[in-house]
């Protein structure tokens, strides 16, 4: 346990470090993401420690959201001012999104199993 | 004794353990709330928390700011789980070979589409260009979004609001547009919300089936990727 949270400390670590090298637009937990990703293929296994810590951590992803979206209370003047632009933007793009998605994955599938068969 | 109260108070006011433990309390009175009534969406547990939360802010007359020295340590937990995704990522990544090309452009058709229709359905209703800018990474995960409204130029902690908002809509509307749309494999409904809806879609995912819930991590970790990458070049586009 303590080994995989030190594990997922120095990944995020190295993230930062390259990207305020490489001036890379991308956050730095998503470069540490994607190397700990590639060192997991390298290796050929994810250990047991680090797959227990990154279950128990992402089972509690929601709280993880709380602390950012209290911060509401700091907006409530622009969200008061433009709130049915808000509304509108964020429930159309969500039903969109998830049509969208679900749609060209379905026929994706239809195409590539019809190629294939 | 009420002038000793009031010195625990502020004692316990100026210190991060009140901020840090009344989330944990609120949080788990949310999700005890959450499972009550058989875990309805209406009953979303980040919601109910984030709302007790600004309550009980607004009566104590507690700032945001003072309230987050506490919730930081919270929050800062949102890095190391970012990363911890490579782990499930790995562990599904035989499917996610067999099926590259469905998945790949699921991702991609879905990353885009709900960038640029947040993006152009507020501009049309006439929201502002901060606003705007502050929609256009909202359905990643928050500690993606945060970073790339920072570059972008929008306002990281709105974005976090929209990015807490847009996850809530995702695990509220998500069984009703997939059933509309007559999607029934539990692998297409879980990129749908994962892409829609991050890591408050994926958390509703888990709940309904193991599969969904995969497949919905996959796509909130490769969705965050995907959209990183092209949303500078979108605003670069939509700027001319």
């Amino acid at each position: 346990m303590l080994g995989a949270i030190t594990v997922l400390l120095l990944y995020q670590t190295i993230g930062e470090i390259v990207v305020l090298l490489t001036g890379l637009p991308v956050p730095g937990p998503v470069v540490g993401m994607a190397l700990l990703f590639v060192t997991l293929l390298v290796r050929g296994e994810a250990p047991a420690p680090l797959r227990d810590t990154a279950e128990r951590l992402l089972s509690h992803l929601s709280l993880l959201f709380v602390p950012a979206g209290v911060g509401v209370m700091l907006h409530f003047e622009r969200l008061g001012a433009e709130w049915l632009p808000i509304v509108l933007a964020l429930v159309a793009s969500t039903v969109l999104t998830l049509g969208v998605s679900a749609l060209v994955m379905q026929a994706l599938r239809r195409r590539s199993r019809a190629g294939s068969g | 004794m009420g002038e000793r109260l009031s010195e625990i108070w502020v004692y316990l006011a100026a210190s991060p353990l009140l901020g840090l433990t009344v989330t944990l309390l609120a949080y788990q009175a949310a999700h005890w709330i959450y499972l009550r009534a058989n875990m309805s969406p209406f009953a979303n547990p980040v919601a109910s928390s984030i709302a007790l939360l600004v309550v009980i802010l607004w009566s104590t007359d507690t700032p945001y700011a003072t309230y987050f020295d506490g919730a930081q340590f919270v929050h800062f937990l949102l890095g190391p789980a970012t990363v911890a995704l490579a782990v499930p990522l790995y562990a599904n990544f035989a499917r996610l070979k067999r099926e590259l090309l469905p998945i790949g452009g699921a991702l991609i058709a879905g990353a885009m589409t709900a960038a640029v229709s947040a993006m152009a359905n507020g501009w049309l209703a006439g929201a502002t260009r901060a606003t705007v800018i502050s929609l256009a990474p909202k359905s990643v995960t928050t500690p993606i979004a945060m970073g790339l409204a920072e570059k972008l130029g929008g306002l990281p902690s709105l974005t976090a609001v929209f990015v807490v908002l847009t996850g809530i809509i995702g695990a509220v509307l998500a069984r009703g547009v997939l059933d509309a749309l007559r999607i029934r494999d539990d692998a297409v409904r879980g990129i749908a919300i994962g892409v829609a809806a991050h890591g408050i879609g994926t958390a509703r995912a888990f709940q309904v089936s193991a599969t969904m819930g995969a497949f919905a991590g996959l796509a909130m970790g490769l969705s965050g990727v995907v959209t990183t990458l092209l949303l500078p070049l979108v605003l670069r586009f939509a700027q001319g």
